[in-house]
């Protein structure tokens, strides 16, 4: 195994908790129909995109939001000694369930690019990337479950396979079932 | 014999292509050669309500050599899961090893799976799952490691192929089996259709009256290795030179005007690399617009106009998850022979910058070839390989 970063900081976003270097940030009120929505508003974030993006993308966007706004990544130039490398256990499944509503019946077919272009597990990446200038590395990974093990060793891998990063954004992104589960890590090299 | 001189090589023990042209690597070199493509017109292909023009696997040839393989039935598994088995377990054969050690890795490329079953599945509730359909693959060869899923839309078979080969370095595995495959469905046609991204005529790469990508089914798999005793190397093995991937942060479904993270990654491939041994550049070229005329781009900035470059979408459609394995595998071949392939399909090139497209099969000499593939997510990856050769 890969003894080559520390972790800087954490984020985690469960069904009804969002919780900061492990201290608890924000709890999802009782009755609450829109919990990464709730988020979005109380971090106070302003970027309209979020709004068109699927389960998965939001709740990825929203872990990086609150992981990385106190370093200093500045938006305006691409980084490229920062990367993202994510895993989870659904994929896009929660998107393609959506498409397939779309597709399923003959009579009722309106195959939208809007929800199709969410249909693939690593577009979480992407809008990660756009969002902070991310242009290293971004890999995407699908396991059974989260394991620390496994994610310490890809992100020790791919700092020892690229010299020039610096920065690693890395861990478990997943949304399945309504149900969200989010760990994001800023790995820094030693 | 002083062995700090001796180079420690990732190389390639045993590949396999399963297309609609052919079921090995050989035949399917061999088929591309002699200009065959399986790519054809459909009305209403899985129901879909508009034409599509597309290359699938026939499905009783398939499961005809699924049943050759062993004494196990075709029952019980998926298309995709088919392809992905009889694919390994003919590059696992070439590579002699067995596959049950706990030494070997199985990195699976594919991007959509199983999704097909989220319309009907006759199999249990977590089989449209990619970890799912991985770990029947793995588990049908006795593998008692998590194989790894890489699902990075267009480029996984080139970033599969990355993680494959830092599992070597630093994972501590001898053997990386890497199976790329996809198959088509209702799902994935009409959504590509969604995006007009589809041509219902065959594909031209690099074409300057380009209107877009045709889909094919495959599978492809790659047997890697780390050693550094050369002798051991098998004539005309890939040799892995150098690769990288990097994001444009630009656009999730759009790539970048400048080719920004493809010359990034190109840049992380070639580095130190003496690119006048170049013998061509396989790209991607889909043949939507934006995909080659990108790629002209990247390939200009770099400096590598010059070089022959070729797209292989013409026979077999874009292979999505397994085509940064099969493009690899023909590349190698094509390598061997010294030729580049002609890109089917495109008469006349146009793309935004100038480049060097292989509009015949032609003398192609050098020692490497350059890999290029992007995708959805603002992903690029590059890979420079190198074949063993054969000592005269």
């Amino acid at each position: 195994m890969q003894n080559n970063f520390d972790i800087e900081s954490s984020c985690r976003i469960t069904n009804d908790q969002v919780l900061v270097n492990g201290s608890l940030m924000l709890t999802r009120e009782a009755g609450s129909e829109n919990w990464l929505a709730d988020i979005y508003h109380a971090i106070g974030m302003q970027y309209p995109k979020f709004f068109k993006m699927d389960n998965l993308c939001k709740a990825g966007t929203l872990g990086a939001e609150l992981l990385l706004r106190d370093t200093d990544l500045d938006r305006e130039n691409v980084r490229t000694d920062w990367a993202i490398v994510l895993m989870n256990s659904a994929s896009s499944l929660d998107d393609d369930r959506h498409y397939q509503q779309t597709i399923q019946d003959p009579d009722n077919y309106y195959p939208s690019p809007a929800v199709f272009v969410y249909t693939l597990a690593n577009i979480v990446t992407g809008e990660i990337a756009i969002r902070h200038k991310i242009g290293g590395e971004s890999s995407f990974y699908v396991l059974p479950e989260f394991n620390m093990d496994q994610m310490t060793d890809l992100t020790g891998q791919a700092f020892a396979a690229t010299p020039e990063l610096k920065h690693i954004l890395c861990g478990w992104a997943d949304y399945d079932n309504k149900s969200c589960d989010v760990q994001l890590f800023h790995a820094v090299r030693k | 014999m002083d062995t700090s001189s001796r180079k420690c090589m990732i190389y390639s023990i045993g590949d396999s292509i399963i297309s609609p042209l052919a079921m090995t690597s050989q035949g399917n070199y061999a088929a591309v050669i002699r200009g065959e493509s399986r790519l054809q017109y459909r009305a209403h292909a899985f129901g879909l309500p508009e034409p599509c023009f597309v290359s699938l696997l026939d499905t009783e040839r398939l499961d005809s050599a699924f049943s050759a393989l062993s004494d196990f039935g075709a029952v019980g598994y998926t298309r995709m899961e088919k392809a992905a088995i009889v694919a390994a377990a003919q590059a696992i054969e070439e590579a002699n090893i067995a596959a049950d050690r706990e030494d070997v890795l199985f990195v699976i490329s594919t991007t959509k799976g199983n999704v097909e079953l989220l319309e009907d599945n006759p199999y249990e509730p977590e089989r449209p799952y990619l970890w799912r359909s991985a770990q029947i693959i793995a588990e049908y060869f006795d593998n008692p490691n998590t194989p790894i899923v890489v699902s990075n839309a267009c480029i996984s078979g080139c970033a599969a192929q990355i993680t494959a080969f830092n599992q070597l370095r630093y994972g501590g595995y001898r053997y990386v089996v890497v199976v790329g495959a996809d198959v088509l469905s209702k799902f994935v046609i009409s959504g590509f259709q969604s995006f007009k991204a589809l041509s219902v005529e065959r594909c031209m790469p690099f074409g300057g009256e380009r209107c877009g990508l045709n889909l094919g089914e495959a599978a492809a798999a790659i047997v890697y290795t780390m050693g550094d005793d050369e002798r051991r190397v098998p004539d005309n093995a890939l040799v892995f030179c150098g690769g990288g991937i990097r994001n444009d942060a630009n656009h999730i479904s759009g790539p970048s005007r400048t080719g920004e993270g493809l010359l990034r990654a190109i840049h992380a491939a070639t580095d130190g690399y003496d690119l006048s041994q170049l013998a061509f550049i396989n790209a991607h070229g889909t043949a939507t617009p934006y995909n080659d005329d990108m790629e002209s781009v990247a390939v200009n900035r770099a400096g590598l106009q010059h070089v022959p470059l070729n797209s292989l979408k013409g026979y077999f459609g874009h292979t999505l998850g397994a085509a940064g394995v099969l493009e690899v595998i023909m590349s190698k071949q094509a390598l061997a022979d010294q030729q580049v392939i002609k890109t089917l399909g495109t008469n006349k090139p146009g793309t935004a910058n100038e480049v060097n497209v292989a509009l015949q099969t032609q003398n192609a000499p050098g020692k490497a070839f350059l890999k290029l593939i992007s995708g959805f997510g603002g992903s690029n990856a590059a890979v420079l390989f190198e074949i063993h050769r054969p000592k005269q």
